[in-house]
């Protein structure tokens, strides 16, 4: 329970009042955490996890919103881009039609509308289902400061369990995404067909392959790709060398033998239909 | 997306003799509907009292141990605090929950005996004080060996016993033994409004009385708590049921607790007193539905007839006996499933665990030890290779059987037509499915599927695996035996110048009782529904209509209000419409002031018990159902989902139809929820997955279509012919489902949850 009294939020129109409002408050070292579609952040509130009481609600940045189609193949996400966004874009159907899938996965139709892809990435969580899309697209992370900008590749934004490459002065404003070539593919294995955690997440663009909770972070399974990549078939090796990098573990909602299960289902379903054409819509 | 389909092409109703009735059998307006829709229901958390304070539960965090110290932190600035412990419980009162024993404690003195359990109570102005004092207060334990397994638990609560016939003799004639065990997991109730109450010192005229609003399903438990715990008269003690979201048996036994509560800490204080739980300390902290483990020994002729059934049951209680008594009860009495035997042995027994108290939950028992039943059936099938249904057949009760405690069933038996209008609906729903994929349905696919119960239905590559299961259960309405007869409920209807008033102990939590009610008034005095009021559910004002569960409240209060309806009417003498009426009830007001008829259960005549040999008419009535599951489950991720369920029951009468399916639907659901999501996991006796993202209930997304058939067999002592429908829906679908788990997977699983990580560890 938190009294609505100690709750500060501020509420820049643009991006360089927000970043210099960071700026500031990690030199008086008392971070502001920002704030997206704040469906991460109310939970631990509530929850009595406050990571902070003192918020950067980033909603009214209009820049920040919205999806684009950049060149042949590729897609350049807001920091404010929702799930409903991506569903509702052409373009992301055309270029990247497992993140549909997944935002069509994500919560409830609420949750879809407020949540947002950089908010499933900052929030680190092994478990977030759009985060392996992206890793598997091969995802940047656009990272800006009140002195400049830098880009990171998904697949090295994280530094353990909820650990991630930012610093408290910065933002991500964008995550940029060049489609890479091959069939894709998304299963979300959650606890019931609506409002569910993962139990074990898999996206797939051609040979290259991310995991939601199999791991501390979200995974590639880099040596299967390895595998594949050089023309591997064979199932019973792929499936071996998926669970190199996916290790999961026994928690609330399922166990490591389980997941350990389906991820070699999914290895085997996914390999089946590796090398059948790319889905048209 | 599967589609919901409730009422696809509508749920059928025999046409019954009351063609016709004005008001009984039709969808009416909801009594209290367009407040709810509205918003303007004001429900616990959203009355605020004049300087009123929050109250807080200090709770223990080991599941066994002797207390050595409660300490506050000195450096917390405490102004505005009020402290309660069991030192604050004095006589004539007494530190015990007024229940079938008093063995629970309000607050524990000097050991606790489950995790969760109340220690301290503690109360503050602003919320957000409170919770950061509650933080600052330690309990210091000598930590106690806990027995947290109810399996390998030797001390018991409660053992009953059922004996009928000679069981050796029956074994000894046996072509063939068949024996199974079958487990059952907690459930949680999970009504959406939390349990609540607020505490307010003072009743009526008595400065030193004591009145408490909340949500919950019987008023007058609460009332008899207070009595106990304040050694208050019952005229001192006044309890208000506010509106309800939800209760499934899990507002039964638990809000005297927290009302016990809640009136301490405001006799203490001198100020109303609001304890409203959020959602994790709700799940940790009260009852679930027993977990049993039931094991079944049948004696079987070859051509498939029973000769006897030897049943032992064992109920997990928890730390404490509350209901394990009567649950234990209605369990071992339902164990054989609707068959009969005449040999029959049900052992039944509640075990103390170190856990939370299980209680109350739709069902209360008999879903438990039908599941084991209706499993146990598909077992004895495969193993006589006899068709599920066939041998069903040839061992359902028909008029003149006799049940485990040699009740002769005389009237209202719907065994065998529930189990013929399930298959035909079935059949019909499944024509329709095929015929929506474009195909077109396999000639005897319906009962070959039901059928095919012993074969396994592994499809190949990457397929879902299909099968179909059923059960058929029945469910005594009302209080077991004798139980009517003590409760002696009341109800009644006052005289109004636009109408009458009902005075009803009997609580609305959103099942429709108001309505029902009404309608059942209406209908027997022959005016129209809207001219029909009902009194706030305040024990002040109602009389004590007995408790709001066990689907009694339509077939026994029902009932009381259509005997008092029937001698107002009387009274009344001639009037032939809603207008005359109103004339003749002013005049009779003018003559008397007031005009009420109160009246008393009575005991139908034919209705025999003896509750030490447990033998008699158990129940007045039964409700009879029939469900058939079609499940399908993913090879990838071994979840199980049902794409469609059947369920026909026969409810003797439904007054309101819509209300009556909704009941038959929600009941269905929750019954699917328990059998392949709801697992309540423990760890070191206390749920560990407390919340609503963990504990995991079905969605709209995973509700599959279901069909629903009301029969309609009329029970000559329910109002127009009625009998319970609350519960009866729960008690099948589980078995359903995994008897078509098991047609679908050839794998046995005999258990509850049917989760995937449990559906992989039996097919892999
Ligand atoms: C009922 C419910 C269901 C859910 N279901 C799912 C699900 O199925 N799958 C799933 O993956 N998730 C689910 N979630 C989690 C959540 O909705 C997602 O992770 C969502 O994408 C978070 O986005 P947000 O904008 O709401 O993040 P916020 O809550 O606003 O923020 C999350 C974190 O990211 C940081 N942050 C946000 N934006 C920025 C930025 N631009 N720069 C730097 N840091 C930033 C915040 O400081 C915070 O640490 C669910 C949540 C709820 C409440």
């Amino acid at each position: 329970m938190i009294a609505a009294a100690d709750l500060t939020v501020q509420r820049p129109r643009t991006l360089k009042q927000a970043l210099q409002l960071l700026r500031d408050a990690s030199a008086e070292n008392q971070p502001l955490t920002p704030m997206a579609g704040g469906t991460d952040l109310f939970v631990t509130l509530n929850m009595g996890q406050r990571p902070s009481a003192r918020y950067l609600d980033l909603w009214a940045i209009e820049k920040l919103r919205g999806v684009e189609a950049t060149g042949k193949r590729g897609l350049v996400f807001g920091a404010l881009a929702t799930y409903t966004d991506c569903i509702e874009s052409k373009a992301v159907h055309k270029r990247l039609p497992i993140l549909v899938d997944a935002a069509r996965q994500v919560g409830g139709v609420q949750i879809q509308n407020r949540g947002t892809l950089a908010g499933n990435i900052e929030n680190g969580s092994p478990a977030a289902d759009g985060v392996p899309v992206l890793m598997a697209a091969d995802a940047t992370v656009v990272l800006r400061s009140i002195d400049g900008e830098r880009r990171v590749p998904l697949a090295a934004y994280y530094h353990g369990y909820r650990k991630t490459e930012r610093r408290a002065d910065e933002l991500i404003v964008a995550v940029e995404v060049e489609v890479p070539d091959g069939t894709q593919r998304f299963d979300k294995v959650g606890t019931r067909a609506a409002q569910a955690i993962s139990k074990v997440v898999m996206a797939a663009v051609g040979h290259r392959l991310a995991f939601g909770s199999v791991a501390p972070t979200v995974v590639r399974a880099r040596a299967l790709e390895a595998y594949v990549e050089a023309g591997g078939r064979d199932v019973a090796e792929a499936q071996r060398l998926a669970l190199e990098d996916a290790r999961p573990i026994d928690d609330v909602r399922s166990t490591a033998e389980y997941r350990r299960r389906v991820v070699a289902n999914l290895v085997a379903a996914w390999l089946g239909g590796l090398d059948k054409p790319p889905r048209t819509r | 997306m599967p589609k919901k389909s409730g009422r696809d092409g509508g749920a059928r109703r025999a046409k019954s003799r009351s063609g016709e009735l004005r008001t009984v059998g039709h969808n009416v307006a909801r009594a209290e509907g367009v407040e709810k829709v509205t918003g303007a229901a004001r429900y616990i958390d959203d009355l605020v009292f004049d300087d009123m304070l929050y109250g807080a539960t200090l709770r223990s965090t080991v599941p066994a141990g002797r207390i050595v110290a409660v300490e506050k932190d000195p450096q917390f600035d405490w102004t505005g605090f009020v402290f309660v412990d069991h030192r604050d419980i004095t006589a004539p009162g007494r530190n015990a929950v007024a229940m079938i024993t008093e063995d629970q404690p309000f607050l524990a003195v000097d050991r606790v005996r489950h995790q969760a359990e109340p220690i301290w109570l503690v109360a503050h102005a602003d919320r957000a004080r409170l919770a950061a004092g509650l933080a600052r207060i330690t309990v210091r334990y000598e930590k106690e060996k806990a027995q947290l397994d109810f399996e390998t638990a030797t001390e018991v609560l409660k053992e009953i016993a059922i004996k009928r016939g000679d069981l050796d003799a029956a074994f000894a004639r046996a072509d063939v033994v068949v024996e199974g065990t079958y487990r059952t997991g907690a459930q949680e109730q999970l009504y959406i409004e939390t349990n609540g109450v607020i505490a307010q010192p003072g009743a009526g005229d008595h400065a030193d009385g004591i009145t408490v609003h909340g949500s919950m399903q019987c008023p007058y438990y609460v009332v008899r708590a207070l009595r106990v715990l304040l050694g208050l008269p019952e005229a001192k003690v006044r309890v208000v049921q506010t509106t309800t979201g939800g209760g499934f048996g899990g507002k039964e036994e638990y809000p005297s607790v927290l009302a016990g509560h809640a009136a301490l800490l405001a006799r203490k204080a001198g100020k109303p007193v609001k304890m409203v739980y959020e959602r994790h300390e709700d799940l940790i902290a009260t009852t679930k539905r027993h977990p049993s483990i039931i094991t079944h020994r049948t004696a079987m002729k070859k051509d498939g007839t029973i000769l006897g059934i030897d049943i032992d049951l064992r109920l997990d209680g928890g730390a404490y006996v509350t209901l394990s008594p009567v649950v234990l009860s209605r369990a071992a009495i339902h164990a054989t499933g609707p068959y009969r035997a005449d040999a029959v042995r049900i052992r039944g027994r509640v075990m103390m665990t170190h856990t939370p108290p299980n209680g109350a939950f739709r069902g209360f028992g008999a879903p438990q030890s039908q599941f084991a039943a209706e499993v146990h059936m598909d077992r004895i099938a495969a193993e006589l290779g006899i068709e599920p249904i066939a041998l069903r057949r040839k061992n359902l009760f028909n008029t003149g059987d006799v049940t485990a405690t040699g009740q002769k069933l005389h009237d209202s038996v719907a065994a065998h037509e529930v189990l013929d209008r399930a298959l035909a609906r079935h059949a019909i729903a499944t024509k329709a499915a095929a015929k929506a994929r474009g195909k077109t349905a396999a000639k005897g696919a319906v009962k070959g599927a039901v059928k095919g119960a012993t074969k396994n239905g592994a499809a190949a590559n990457g397929a879902p695996l299909r099968g179909t299961g059923l059960a058929l259960f029945f469910h005594g309405s009302g209080f077991t035996g004798g139980g009517e007869v003590k409760l002696a409920s009341k109800a009644g209807i006052a005289l109004t110048k636009d109408g009458v008033q009902l005075l009803v102990g009997s609580t609305e939590i959103g099942q429709g009782t108001r309505t029902m009610h009404a309608q059942i008034v209406a209908e027997s005095l022959g005016i129209p529904y809207d001219m029909i009021d009902t009194a706030d559910p305040d024990t002040a004002r109602v009389p004590d209509s007995g408790p709001t569960v066990a689907s009694r409240t339509c077939m026994v209060v029902g009932r009381i209000l259509q005997r008092a309806a029937e001698k107002l009417r009387a009274q009344l003498g001639d009037y032939d419409d809603g207008k005359s009426f109103k004339k003749r009830a002013r005049k009779l007001l003018e003559a008397r002031g007031t005009v009420e008829v109160i009246e008393e259960y009575e005991r139908p005549g034919d209705i025999v018990w003896n509750d030490t040999t447990y033998e008699g008419d158990a129940y007045g009535a039964y409700a009879w159902g029939a469900n058939i599951a079609d499940i399908e489950i993913d090879p990838i991720s071994y979840q199980a989902r049902c794409t469609h369920f059947t369920a026909v029951i026969d409810i003797g009468k439904a007054i309101h139809p819509i209300l009556a399916e909704g009941q038959i639907e929600g009941g269905t659901l929750q019954g699917i929820g328990w059998a392949l999501y709801e697992d309540v996991v423990m760890r070191d006796g206390k749920m560990h997955n407390a919340s609503l993202t963990n504990y995991i209930i079905p969605t709209t997304l995973d509700t599959p279509p279901i069909t629903v058939e009301i029969v309609e067999h009329p029970y000559k002592n329910g109002p127009f012919g009625a009998k319970g429908v609350g519960e009866c829906p729960i008690d099948g679908p589980a078995a359903a489902i995994v008897n078509a788990i098991r047609a679908a997977t050839g794998k046995r699983l005999d258990a509850v949850p049917a989760t995937p990580e449990r559906i992989m560890k039996a097919l892999v």
